[in-house]
């Protein structure tokens, strides 16, 4: 059976994994390459590694540690940050990566997830939504959200997009509560449930972990495919050994 | 005769399984060249995206005949493991045809995404020397929308709704449809088996 996979994500920034609190404030957190085997020895899924940077600032993601990143870990790792074109992805994926992840640049120019999808298979290219609800009780998407000083809410409403996105040739969809991103309350089990729904691949929650039940409570109650988690796993208040343990003792079907 | 190779089917994995074979202490290298299959002691054909692709470039390159008629030991991964069979749903196109059988969609169901992308457990169906330490329940990474049948050439299945093939063997001819090279332990295990591999000639 297919296990439920725990992806701890790495932001980068300037060749180093740093975190923030509701994209803000970022903090060093270490060398990327020893974060990056340390969590393939605890029993990371998998990772994604996202380029805070790139986006905002118009470049195209960094590419020499992505090369180190490939050399030293053997399970899947998907980059995301600044991929416009078929051919950054094709760089980074041949610098190692096994997936490319496209969040703003997919809004600006839809049409770039199905130029994806064709040069590489939809096993490749990950859609990353960052989901905001507004006053009227919609949720809508938001762009350039590495920056918050150049966020933009370009008007989407969240479950249009992730059809539109599925529909185009993303192979998955990770999508980012923010809302609930940073203060570790837990993920917005309402909002992913109902991504889940609309949406025949797979489901990467995002945004909210704070303690185990909570991996717990999206796998149960909205079924996601894989939970991402930064500063939780970061700072060591999760381990994922322990964290698999308890998942599993609570029937979630996971890698030991 | 040297050591491994890995024919560039144009796919992205290409440097994770020269890398993969690299933390084994083997240097692999890509080749394009019917020369350097033909003088390799054992080849790799890696495939990521879909088969016509991959067929496409094998035929543009020259390599169809020579893996079709090849007497070492060959590991196809993940697309490269559907192109050995005799024809891939996926865009109705010929294999190489060294596998009995068509490769097909998945079906998806209720709670049964497609593409199947994670990890799963691998059920031992044949003694094989290629499955030499890997338990029954061995995790594996997968990322794919196609499979081949558990038919009469699988050695382990995996099941995603329907059962498929995650490996197969039959005389020299191997294919893994999971990553070896993404597969952590299990996935360096079948990398190592297959480089000490000794197939019984028919």
């Amino acid at each position: 059976m297919l296990t439920r996979r725990i992806v701890p994500c790495l932001d980068v920034r300037d060749g180093r994994v740093v975190k923030g609190v509701r994209f803000r404030d970022h903090v060093d957190m270490g060398d990327i390459v020893a974060l990056a085997r340390r969590y393939r020895q605890e029993g990371a899924d998998e990772l994604v590694f996202y380029d805070i940077g790139a986006s905002p600032q118009g470049r195209s993601v960094d590419r020499d540690w992505i090369r180190r990143v490939a050399a030293v870990i053997d399970i899947p790792f998907c980059v995301a940050g600044g991929i416009r074109s078929v051919d950054d992805a094709r760089a980074v994926l041949h610098a190692g990566a096994d997936k490319v992840s496209i969040n703003t640049p997919a809004l600006e120019r839809p049409e770039l997830i199905g130029e994806l999808a064709d040069a590489f298979g939809i096993q490749c290219v990950v859609v990353g939504v960052d989901s905001l609800r507004e006053q009227d009780g919609e949720w809508r998407v938001r762009s350039h959200t590495g920056d918050p000083d150049r966020m933009r809410a370009p008007g989407r409403r969240t479950f249009d997009w992730i059809q539109e996105a599925q529909e185009r040739g993303a192979g998955e969809i990770v999508l980012n509560c923010m809302g609930s991103d940073g203060v570790r309350q837990g993920y917005d089990i309402e909002q992913l449930a109902a991504a889940r729904a609309v949406l025949a691949v797979p489901l990467v929650a995002s945004g909210g972990a704070g303690a185990s039940a909570h991996f717990v409570a999206v796998f149960a109650e909205a079924d996601v495919d894989a939970a991402l988690a930064a500063s939780v796993f970061h700072n060591g208040s999760i381990a994922i050994p322990a964290l698999k343990r308890e998942l599993q003792a609570a029937g979630v079907e996971v890698r030991l | 005769m040297s050591g491994v190779v890995i024919v560039d089917s144009g796919g992205a994995n290409l440097t994770s399984v020269q890398t993969a074979l690299r933390r084994l202490g083997v240097e692999a290298p890509v080749v394009q060249k019917p020369e350097a299959i033909a003088n390799a002691g054992r080849v790799l054909l890696p495939g990521v995206g879909a088969a016509a692709p991959v067929m496409g470039r094998l035929r543009e390159l020259g390599l169809v005949d020579l893996l079709r008629t090849l007497r070492k030991p060959l590991l196809g991964i993940c697309v490269g493991m559907q192109v050995l069979f005799e024809r891939s749903e996926e865009g109705d196109v010929e294999g190489l045809g060294l596998l009995p059988g068509t490769v097909k969609r998945l079906r998806g169901e209720p709670g049964i995404r497609i593409p199947h992308m994670g990890w799963n457990a691998l059920h031992i169906e044949a003694p094989s020397a290629l499955l030499a330490g890997m338990p029954e329940g061995s995790h594996a990474y997968f990322v794919h929308s196609y499979a081949a049948s558990a038919a009469s050439d699988c050695i382990a299945s995996t099941r995603h709704g329907e059962r498929f093939a995650a490996v197969v063997q039959r005389g020299h001819i191997a294919g893994a449809q999971f990553h070896p090279e993404r597969s952590a332990d299990t996935g360096a295990r079948l990398l190592r088996n297959f480089l000490a591999w000794q197939p019984a000639w028919a």
